[in-house]
């Protein structure tokens, strides 16, 4: 498989997540510059974190219009997969890709951490490896990381089984102590209606090496890698 | 008299050293000359109070690659192909006026200092001063300078790993803001900020040149201030988005061969970076002010050199590269343009389109007088010296009510409400977190890892600055052997007073000797670093705080130790020392005398052999895979070390060694030169033997397990409340 890793200005995660997908998962991974447009080659899209245009004006609302993402619609409208880690999932929430936004953490500061994930769904190409419920042990590090939309959006989110991670404590329970932002309903990721593309706060790519604290996250890159039959 | 006082004032130069100028240039400086003399004669860039003191600093190592001072940051040699370049920076007076961007704009100079080695930065660490956090001000100096720090370090995408954050009242009028940056470089691609050959073109690249921080180095840096509002326009505004571009613009010019040097523009702007270069590059220079690409109209030419406008380099390009470097530059949305011309010879000419407005000579630019002096202790230090501590009386407190009044204390509880507001985990290296005794990162591709701390206590430096500077090396390096790593090089940031008076320059010069003196004992070099003198308030100066910055190595990373206990049953033994007794004298500067009595008095000491003895004897322990946990004992003494470790492990723990002298003393005297270590029971006599071996002292002083912590019939707490205290000590303090 071959992973494109998305290249902003100001992207710091690329070489993190690079490094998941080619050392640690052992799949072939390449940047791709924003300016590209071309993502025949590839068969899923990662839009990696940092602070794009410095998060300047607002997180991934610079971002969402540079070339690369037209593509990257198209990439999605063709049902490929595509995961936002952090500052990738603002974007995709800047480009209209996802439903709700992502506005500062509650307290007002910046954020890192070890934070407790339930996978809400294996029914998705990114944790059909995981079991149900399984609680992931993954880093956050954000300070806008607040996931929020109107009353209906979540309503729907909830029904139609999109919430694909929520913070919980240790024990897997959504309690207000274990919501490290503020995030409506726990929230730390959703998916589209479609099913192909993620986006989610925490970074995974932190959590695939027991020597750094642990390896949770490396199931959703397992996932991602390995065919399902909910893939298309 | 053609020049003013005000004049000289304003650019803190004596009327002495305007003589010197007038004699060496055979004629009065202009405008623009004056500006450029009291930027590269400011204490800042020129060190002329501190560089004889410098000098004496050991240079010497197998492993050095590039020496200290000779170019941005020294770089060390540490084995697998790989080098480290790092150093330690200060940004107090900015941070004092302004304390988010005086704090961001600091960690972004320290970062340009590391990238032009060439290097990628992997890690920064800060060690902070401040006045007591229950007064407004200095809540707000604090809550600015650790967001300028997260919102400054995390947008560029360098892990923030560690450091130190120390309360005292002699901080409230001057906090201080030291950051460090380490950077990775492969042996043999190390950048030098030099010019090769007459011909070559220097470029300006970055952001464009603004108003902001005229006068950084010569007036904030050099002087002591009193109206600090009148002071804010010298203090830089930072944009860490336009530094990650331009880090990654600038690592990628190098690679180009035409590139063949790489400067950073900091502190005095243009006029140091680029004159510092013709020095290296032993050439001269022509340069044209009129190409500086500027953030407003109408700025003269002495504001375009001497703006310390943020985030630009400059890059040194053999003729005709320069296309190549302006498409790199332009990929990122940046500027490069030429600005000038290394020539034979020694000349400075600076231009202002056709018109030569300046003709100076580089060696006479950078060539600042020298001051040394020698002083005598002064009386009142003799004075707080001699105190006994026999006559202070017991306090009307019980020992686990001083313990936990020192545990939830702003100086000593947990760092957390500080590190989770950095990025600690970026470029997915760091095998060790903040929190613990130093940071180890890992070297990918490598077995071995790196060992980071910093270190550095004003309060004991100020009762024996000898003693104080040695235990600022010897803290840092036992703080890395309590990881397992071995000290390879030191970075060293000298916070004093104003250098004018005599007590200051008998701290300076006593506390360098000190570093001197545990450096030798340590065998490290000390590679870089950074002078910030004139830190004063109203009339009283800060405690001299020389911070030491440490690299370490690990030859396996995965075999380290961490400060948490890690399980029930496990024999607890302090290192250092034979018995739990400790003599009054520790006492001496501790931070129990300072919270409980209200006093700073005593004499602190080190025995660097001693201190030496006792980290190769836990390094040893940690690479013989039998260390279960490592903690440096420093403030608040042996029960405060204990009980952090319970609470970062989980764990309780029973010391039921025998303790006969004062309780105050042995639990929370400030005795150097001890760790306490954890071993399965089955390793007790191979620690004792590695000990041994090293003429380490070592005693087995309990047993880690259950739910609370009880020492010798003294102290009895619960786990609960020591974990609910240290975790709360600091956002309760900080949060008025």
């Amino acid at each position: 498989m071959n992973v494109a890793i998305l290249v902003f200005p100001g992207t710091w995660s690329e070489v993190d997540c690079h490094r998941a997908f080619t050392d640690v998962i052992g799949h072939d991974a390449e940047y791709v510059w924003h300016k590209e447009t071309d993502l025949d080659r590839f068969d899923a899209v990662v839009v990696p974190g940092g602070f794009s245009y410095g998060d300047y004006l607002r997180c991934g609302a610079i971002a969402r219009f540079s070339p690369v993402m037209e593509s990257v619609k198209a990439f999605a409208e063709a049902g490929k997969p595509v995961i936002g880690i952090c500052n990738g999932f603002q974007i995709l929430c800047e480009a209209g890709l996802l439903p709700g936004v992502l506005t500062r953490n509650e307290h007002l500061e910046f954020r890192c951490k070890w934070v407790d994930l339930r996978a809400e769904t294996t029914n998705t190409p990114f944790t059909h490896l995981a079991s149900a419920k399984q609680v992931l042990r993954v880093p956050i590090s954000h300070g806008e990381g607040n996931y929020q939309a109107d009353a209906e959006t979540l309503e729907m989110l909830e029904r139609t089984g999109r919430i694909v991670f929520r913070y919980v404590d240790e024990d897997g329970n959504a309690t207000a102590e274990s919501n490290p932002n503020g995030s409506a309903n726990n929230i730390a990721g959703i998916i589209n209606e479609r099913g192909n593309v993620l986006g989610m706060m925490p970074h995974p790519e932190r959590s695939v090496e027991e020597l750094l604290g642990g390896d949770d996250g490396a199931v959703i890159f397992r996932s991602m890698v390995t065919p399902t039959a909910a893939a298309v | 008299m053609p020049v003013t006082q005000e004049t000289l004032d304003e650019i803190a130069l004596s009327r002495a050293e305007y003589e010197a100028i007038v004699d060496r240039l055979g004629r009065e400086p202009n405008g623009l000359e004056l500006g450029l003399f009291g930027a590269l004669w400011s204490e800042h860039c020129g060190y002329k109070h501190s560089k004889p003191l410098l000098r004496t600093l050991p240079s010497n190592s197998p492993h050095l690659l590039v020496a200290p001072g000779a170019e941005n940051a020294g770089v060390i040699d540490i084995g697998d192909g790989l080098a480290i370049a790092f150093k330690i920076e200060s940004h107090n007076h900015p941070s004092a006026i302004e304390p988010h961007e005086g704090a961001a704009t600091g960690v972004g100079g320290i970062v340009r200092d590391i990238f032009a080695m060439g290097a990628r930065p992997i890690a920064l660490l800060n060690s902070l001063r401040f006045g007591p956090p229950d007064t407004q001000r200095n809540r707000y100096l604090f809550n600015g300078v650790v967001g300028g720090i997260s919102a400054y370090g995390n947008c560029i995408g360098i892990p923030n790993v560690g450091g130190e954050v120390v309360f005292d009242e002699s901080y409230s009028e001057n906090p201080l803001v030291n950051a460090l940056c380490v950077g990775l470089i492969e042996n043999g691609r190390i950048m030098s900020a030099s010019p090769r050959n007459p011909g070559d073109i220097l470029m300006l690249v970055g952001a464009d040149t603004g108003r902001d921080g005229i006068h950084g180095a010569s007036g904030l840096a050099s002087r002591t201030f009193e109206d600090q509002a009148e002071l804010r326009s010298a203090v830089q505004v930072g944009n860490p988005f336009l530094e990650k571009v331009l880090i990654e613009a600038c690592l990628e010019a190098i690679e180009l061969d035409t590139v063949v040097g790489l400067q950073d523009c900091g502190a005095a702007g243009l006029t140091s970076a680029a004159i510092e270069c013709a020095e290296r590059g032993n050439m001269g220079l022509h340069l044209d002010v009129a190409k500086v690409p500027r953030r407003e109209e109408g700025m003269n030419a002495y504001e375009v050199m001497l703006s310390e406008s943020q985030e630009r380099m400059l890059l040194m390009v053999s003729p005709g590269g320069e296309a190549q470097v302006t498409e790199i530059f332009d990929k990122w949305d940046l500027w490069a343009v030429p600005v000038g011309e290394f020539v034979t010879g020694d000349t400075v000419d600076i231009y202002d389109g056709d018109a030569l407005i300046s003709s100076t000579s580089v060696r006479t630019l950078t060539d600042p007088p020298e001051y040394s002096f020698t002083a005598p202790k002064p009386a009142w230090l003799s004075e707080l010296n001699s105190v006994e501590f026999s006559d202070l009386p017991l306090p009307d407190k019980t020992p686990s009510e001083v313990l936990l009044q020192l545990l939830g204390s702003a100086n000593i509880a947990s760092r957390r409400s500080v590190f989770q507001q950095y990025d600690h985990q970026v470029q997915t290296n760091t095998v060790v977190s903040p929190g613990g005794d130093a940071a180890v990162m890992r070297l990918r591709g490598t077995k071995s890892g790196i060992a980071l701390s910093t270190d550095g206590n004003g309060r004991l430096t100020y009762l024996a600055p000898f003693a104080g500077g040695a235990i600022a090396v010897a803290e840092a390096c036992r703080n890395m052997a309590a990881v397992g790593a071995r000290p390879l090089a030191a970075t060293d940031c000298l916070n004093f007073g104003n250098p004018d008076k005599p007590d200051i320059q008998y701290q300076l010069t006593e506390a360098v000797a000190g570093i001197k003196a545990a450096c030798d004992a340590f065998d490290i070099p000390v590679v870089s670093g950074n002078v910030s003198l004139y830190n004063e308030g109203i009339g009283s100066a800060i405690y001299p705080t020389p911070v030491i910055g440490t690299l370490g190595k690990l030859e396996d990373v995965s075999v380290h130790a961490t400060a948490g206990f890690k399980g029930d049953g496990d024999a607890v033994y302090l290192l250092g020392v034979d018995s739990l007794d400790a003599a009054e004298s520790t006492l001496g500067g501790s931070e129990y005398l300072t919270q409980i009595h209200g006093l700073v008095e005593g004499e602190p000491t080190i025995d660097l052999e001693l201190e030496v003895a006792v980290q190769n004897a836990c390094i040893d322990a940690v690479e013989a895979g039998i260390i279960r946990s490592a903690h440096d004992c420093s403030d608040g003494g042996l029960a405060i070390a204990i009980a952090e470790s319970c609470v970062i492990g989980g764990f309780g723990a029973t010391i039921d060694a025998e303790l006969s002298g004062r309780w105050d003393a042995a639990l929370f005297g400030e005795q150097q030169s001890r760790i306490v270590v954890t071993v399965d029971t089955n390793h007790a006599s191979q620690l004792e033997a590695i000990a041994a071996q090293h003429g380490a002292p070592a005693i087995r002083i309990g047993t880690t397990g259950g739910k609370t912590l009880t020492m010798s019939g003294l102290l009895d707490v619960l786990l609960t409340q020591l974990t609910s205290t240290w975790d709360n000590g600091l956002s309760i303090a900080t949060s008025g």
